[in-house]
């Protein structure tokens, strides 16, 4: 089993751990439902799309509801650093929880005592506090897009808003960034950097850039993102290489924007409802 | 250049060394925030700025102001229950937010990113469709409440917003505010 760590933008949402379901568009998580159109409830949406399409368990969830404050997502990072060693996953993602290194490095330390280390993702944050704690090497992924790999590529930004004005977020440039990252130390072993083109990269450079299918209205869909994420940690948990995850779930996401042919104004969970379909044309053709 | 002129633009440059300006430092965004928009209001020169790296937690923003005028500053914040965290002085250079916006027209909709952070408005209703990019908790959160709802009826990500991607966000809708205003 995998897990997904996370937020919902709800601040009475309560920090609940356990396996989720999903049903006509909601997350189900013990007793509570929830849209799944935006953020870490729409990554694991995708994911468990994925399961149920491969007759594998439903990924595992830590979430707290947490709206800007930071308050949900530091109860979540003490509950880890109590609870995730004695957990057995073979992947974590983490996705939107408010940045802090301090807590990051806890949860990290605490993921270090796992019987098992299990394959670690990141995006949103925690890639944020990953790459400023500089550890990004624990991790096999991370999903930046173009201003996010600037961030990584630029040695002294503490968050995307101060990536400086000469690290310039021209999708044109990505290569010279990706190897900026690298070079910084501030890259996962695979990067799958999310936009027109998605890129696959690692250490050594570009690996395989993915141009089709595109639908140029997906950059603008709040959660497009989220998508790749969640179908990443779930090819990721199923025994792909970081590799062959990353271009599975870009090529996946792509399709089901395909088949859901959307405007800039369509929502995430337009396309979500389409990647069983996605699934199936990948996989079965 | 005249010799008056010369004079001029010395003390300009002096007042903007390093040595004027403090930083006033917050426990979170929200508060940099509400001072920020108080300050603001009281034609206060200031700057939102990165914090020096001895500071930094990962996603925070500091104010920067002319040393000079702390006392009033504060006296200004404290009526108004704000209370920095510490109030220091600049001692090396602050990291600048990114200010250069990136705009992409669809036709019917319009899309402006500004750092990590996209909007993009249905330009005929002038109603926010969609909200993207990001990675703090407030992101989310922020697209729930303005998604669906025309730019004047919207809140403003400054006004329930609490990170510095809620700030980016500020950002792409003021330049959204100023493309799409008649």
């Amino acid at each position: 089993m995998f897990a997904v760590v996370g937020t919902v933008p709800d601040k009475n949402f309560p920090l609940l751990s356990g396996p989720v379901d999903l049903s006509d568009d909601k997350l189900i998580m013990g007793d509570l439902r929830v849209p799944v159109n935006r953020g870490t409830p729409a990554l694991l949406a995708s994911a468990f799309q994925v399961c149920e399409f491969f007759n594998a368990p439903p990924p595992a969830a830590y979430l707290v509801g947490d709206i800007g404050t930071g308050a949900g997502s530091r109860s979540l990072y003490a509950y880890l650093e109590e609870k995730i060693a004695g957990e057995c996953f073979t992947s974590l993602t983490f996705h939107y929880i408010q940045p802090d290194v301090d807590w990051h490095n806890r949860v990290l330390f605490a993921i270090g005592r796992m019987a098992e280390p299990p394959v670690l993702i990141a995006d949103a944050g925690f890639m944020y506090a990953a790459k400023m704690s500089g550890q990004s090497d624990a991790y096999e992924i991370f999903t930046p897009d173009i201003g996010e790999l600037a961030f990584l590529a630029d040695a002294d930004a503490p968050h995307p808003f101060y990536t400086r004005g000469f690290i310039f977020h021209e999708p044109e440039r990505a290569p010279e960034l990706i190897s900026k990252a690298y070079q910084h130390d501030n890259a996962a072993r695979h990067l799958l950097v999310k936009g027109k083109t998605d890129i696959v990269a690692d250490a050594g450079g570009v690996i395989e850039s993915i141009t089709e299918p595109v639908v140029p209205s997906m950059e603008a869909i709040g959660g497009t993102g989220d998508i790749i994420t969640g179908l990443l940690a779930a090819f990721t948990a199923l025994g792909h290489d970081g590799r062959k995850a990353c271009i599975y779930a870009s090529t996946v996401a792509r399709m089901a924007g395909v088949l859901a042919d959307p405007s800039p104004g369509s929502q995430v969970v337009d396309i979500i409802e389409h990647i069983p379909m996605s699934l199936k044309q990948f996989f079965q053709t | 250049m005249g010799l008056l002129a010369f004079f001029k633009k010395t003390k300009t440059t002096a007042a903007k060394t390093p040595n004027d300006r403090g930083i006033l430092v917050f426990e979170n965004t929200s508060e940099v925030i509400r001072a920020e928009n108080l300050l603001k209001q009281h034609d206060r020169s200031i700057r939102v700025m990165g914090p020096p790296p001895e500071i930094r937690t990962g996603c925070d923003l500091v104010i920067e102001f002319p040393l000079i005028e702390g006392l009033d500053i504060l006296r200004s914040l404290e009526a108004e229950n704000i209370s920095p965290l510490q109030v220091v002085p600049v001692t090396g250079p602050l990291l600048e937010p990114v200010n250069i916006f990136f705009t992409t027209d669809y036709g019917q909709f319009l899309m402006v990113q500004a750092a990590n952070m996209k909007m993009t408005v249905d330009q005929t209703s002038l109603t926010v469709v969609n909200v993207s990019g990001g990675g703090c908790p407030d992101v989310p959160y922020l697209a729930a409440e303005m998604v669906g709802k025309r730019l004047d009826e919207a809140p403003s990500p400054r006004s329930i917003g609490h990170t510095l991607c809620g700030y980016a966000l500020q950002l792409a809708y003021e330049e959204i505010m100023r493309k799409c205003s008649p």
